[in-house]
């Protein structure tokens, strides 16, 4: 199972990031594999339809899971369709700590 | 084992995207996959899903005949099982505060069995909206 994570930065020190759709990078985390690979969102500078456009970046990386701070009202239908799971983090967790609540929920 | 697709959607230019889905239940999916697609007789297949052949043969004909109203009349077919993230109901852990939404079957029944998908906790509470 794959997740994604909305990241501030490309290290595992980074924050999740508040946005989904124009966040700077994507952490993908397999979690059966436990290993990770950070990807630049190519969406992030598009004046509009940065979230579907984010989403279909992200599902090219069959992630089961997106972890965001936020998902806008355009793309829950979208991710609801494709049967992705929407995890909505408020507080300051870094990549590093969605990994390791990830990895002990094994 | 758990179906790969949430369902089917018809497309075409005569669909009537009004007409109610028609919902398969897991034991029909499995019903109609050992049966037609894995090719199982209908003895053993009812072994394997530890009922008895008269029972299997009644799920499997509703299985068979739900396929054939779905072809003929063009409605979407819900796989009960297929995992269906409904964005209409979120749950909040009251562990890691994560807000997420939940797969459509459990959260009209199952509330209690709802497990973070974060953190594993099942300190879990509904709320209406996100």
């Amino acid at each position: 199972m794959k997740v994604a994570i909305s990241s501030t930065g490309n290290s595992v020190e980074s924050k999740v990031d508040p946005r989904f759709g124009r966040c700077p990078f994507f952490c993908i985390y397999d979690v059966d594999t436990d290993s990770y690979t950070f990807e630049a969102n190519n969406s992030m500078n598009s004046e509009h339809g940065a979230g579907p456009a984010a989403v279909q970046f992200v599902t090219s990386f069959n992630v089961g899971k997106i972890v965001s701070g936020d998902f806008g009202f355009k793309i829950k239908p979208i991710l609801e369709n494709l049967g992705i799971q929407m995890i909505v983090i408020k507080d300051n967790k870094t990549i590093s700590d969605i990994i390791t609540l990830l990895k002990n929920n094994k | 084992m758990n179906p790969k697709i949430s369902g089917l959607k018809p497309y075409g230019p005569h669909i009537n995207r009004d007409m109610n889905p028609i919902i398969l239940h897991y034991e029909e999916y499995e019903a109609f996959r050992l049966n037609d697609y894995e090719n199982k007789n209908q003895t053993e297949a009812a072994e394997l899903m530890q009922i008895s052949r008269p029972t299997f043969t009644r799920i499997y004909m509703r299985a068979r005949k739900k396929v054939a109203a779905a072809l003929v009349e063009g409605r979407e077919i819900l796989i009960e099982g297929g995992t269906v993230y409904t964005s209409e109901e979120w749950s909040v852990c009251n562990d890691c505060h994560s807000v997420f939404n939940v797969e459509r079957s459990l959260s009209r029944d199952n509330a209690t069995h709802i497990k973070c998908p974060l953190c594993g906790s099942m300190n879990i509470t509904s709320q209406d909206a996100y």
